[in-house]
């Protein structure tokens, strides 16, 4: 059964801030998504194989020849901050 | 609660605590970068030291949209190294997201995979001191590389003080292969061997360079100790991100006896990953317990499976060149090798390459890795080249060894000529006649020196005479000496001996 501590650890893990009435709220829907899997695995599954991908298909592969990619500045256009021609992020470590 | 008191003991298996002997586990996870053209999932260049952010597109980028496609070259370079190790290699394998925030990694998950990697179960043997070990390979998986933080805005750029981070996505998808140990290897030094080794397997595949400076090899130890004998699993540390074979040898001598003092005094290891500190030599948790990762997993939905065409993967296999460990068994066989010397010469390929080419000019073998090992080796780490490169060329090295086997340098002359050799860019023959570097057997020239010898050192002489017959040997080495090595040591003998027998 899923509590309120779960929903903090996930929000978290996926960088999400929750007020304390949503982490509620939350646990209750994700209490119900986790009852209909559950749901699902009353059924007997055991002869079909794990299915890893909806489509019946397997991946074609290019071959390894490089093409045009962007420059750098249409590469920079869309980050925040530019130094030394790379991307700028707060500080880590 | 420190590790003070239980000593580590070189390459020996046994670590002795205070109440015990312990022995160690270790398993590594090795990441190398393949030498491919273009990145994992695109089409971008993989490069080095090109000016940041000049080889990118929407895919290495993350921009929304954007769908990975599988590189060919990397699926086969992956492959090589798989079947070298011995795996399995399963009709099919599957991409996995493994997921977690950082700026180097701009999708916030890395393409990897988890329950169906590429290769499974195989094993590599490598030698540590005498010993031919087996460790288990649990896994081969194909991933993408993170892109490069530069820490920014400090003095000296590290992490410490910086103000801010910079990322360069040049090398973000660059195409990785992880390979996965079981926990089999016994020792530190046995880690180090196998990673050593290891590379020398890479390298020969022709898959990467596996260049140390420019971190085309990493890996993560993970370590733990149990009572000597014992075939349970202790609790294990893990020592991330590791380039350097001395500190990963260091970093585990250094935690053995630390997790043995914990548990001789009762206490338990705590699993978490440290990180070692070449300056003082010890070991520091890295990051509390509440950050763990926790990746979630799940399968990539924008790759379906990759299938591997079992006839494909037999053509792969037929193509893998001879493996280092069966080419130091050939080289002991066929050239009359001790084990060590074919491991020093037969080990890595561009050596071996080398040394059947000088044996091919059709020099005694034995005589040519006596040359090979020593002067030509030395040679090489001193001048930091590659073997094959250089101006000592096999044809000239095997000429070198064919004018001592023939007896027209002494060996010792022929060092001179070595070093001349590589001095001058010349031929050995004409070093020897150039430089009067040739043998002197000519007894008319010998016989001067000899005398003159045995006239500066009478006391030795009176020695010999009074019956200590081993005194010849320093006359031998005086006529040497004044020679420079040149003279025929079976005249000399026979010059001296009639000299001083008189």
């Amino acid at each position: 059964m899923i509590g309120e501590d779960d929903v903090r650890h996930v929000a978290r893990l996926a960088r999400l801030h929750l007020e304390q009435d949503e982490v509620g709220r939350m646990t209750g829907e994700l209490a119900r998504i986790l009852a209909h899997i559950d749901k699902m695995s009353e059924l007997d599954i055991s002869a079909v194989p794990p299915t890893a991908h909806v489509l019946d298909v397997v991946g074609v592969t290019r071959s390894d020849r490089v093409e045009p990619g962007l420059s750098r500045e249409e590469a920079l256009r869309n980050a925040p901050a530019v130094v030394d021609d790379c991307f700028r992020v707060p500080k880590m470590g | 609660m420190t590790g003070g008191d239980a000593a580590v003991r070189g390459a020996d298996r046994i670590v002795r605590g205070m109440r015990g002997d312990w022995e160690a586990v270790i398993g590594l996870e090795v990441h190398v970068e393949l030498d491919t053209a273009t990145k994992m999932f695109c089409s971008c260049a993989v490069t080095k030291g090109d000016p940041p952010n000049t080889h990118t597109c929407p895919v290495c980028l993350a921009h929304p949209g954007a769908l990975p496609v599988v590189n060919q070259r990397a699926v086969e370079y992956a492959t090589r190294i798989a079947l070298a190790l011995d795996c399995t290699v399963p009709p099919r394998n599957v991409f996995h997201r493994k997921n977690y925030f950082y700026p180097d990694l701009p999708k916030a998950y890395q393409i990897s995979q988890y329950d169906e990697p590429l290769a499974v179960d195989g094993c590599f043997d490598y030698w540590s001191g005498d010993e031919k070990l087996r460790c288990r390979i649990d896994r081969v998986h194909m991933e993408e590389d993170a892109a490069k933080l530069i820490h920014a805005g400090g003095e000296t750029g590290r992490i410490t003080g910086s103000e801010y981070s910079l990322v360069d996505f040049n090398r973000g998808g660059t195409p990785l292969v992880e390979i996965v140990t079981e926990p089999d290897i016994p020792s530190p030094a046995a880690a180090r061997d196998f990673l050593q080794q290891l590379r020398e397997l890479v390298i020969e595949l022709g898959v990467s360079e596996c260049n140390m400076e420019e971190g085309q090899v990493r890996w993560d130890a993970n370590i733990s100790v149990r009572p000597a004998g014992s075939s349970t699993l202790g609790t294990r540390t893990e020592l991330k991100n590791m380039n350097s074979f001395r500190f990963l040898q260091q970093a585990l001598e250094s935690e053995l006896p630390r997790q043995v003092g914990i548990l001789e005094a009762g206490g338990t290891v705590e699993q978490e990953t440290l990180h070692f500190d070449p300056e003082t030599g010890t070991t520091t948790p890295l990051r509390s317990k509440e950050e763990a990762h926790d990746y979630r997993y799940f399968p990539e939905p924008d790759l379906v499976p990759l299938a591997m065409d079992p006839a494909w993967v037999e053509e792969v296999r037929a193509s893998l060149p001879e493996l280092p460990l069966a080419r130091v068994a050939r080289f002991a066989e066929q050239y009359g090798l001790s084990r060590a010397d074919a491991r020093v010469i037969a080990g890595p390929g561009a050596l071996a390459r080398f040394y059947e080419a000088v044996v091919a000019q059709g020099v005694d073998p034995k005589l040519a890795a006596n040359w090979t090992m020593g002067e030509y080796l030395a040679h090489l780490n001193a001048a930091g080249l590659e073997p094959g490169h250089g101006h000592v060329t096999p044809e000239r090295l095997a000429a070198l060894v064919r004018l001592v086997a023939d007896g027209v340098v002494s060996t010792s002359a022929a060092k001179d000529v070595f070093t001349k050799m590589i001095e001058e860019r010349a031929e050995p023959a004409a070093i020897v006649a150039k430089h009067g570097l040739g043998r002197i057997s000519d007894s008319a020239a010998l016989g001067p020196v000899v005398a003159e010898v045995v006239a500066a050192n009478p006391s030795q002489v009176e020695q010999y005479r009074g019956g200590k017959r081993q005194v010849l040997g320093f006359f031998v080495g005086q006529v040497m000496k004044a020679t420079g090595g040149r003279a025929d040591p079976a005249v000399v003998n026979e010059l001296l001996q009639k000299a001083l027998d008189g």
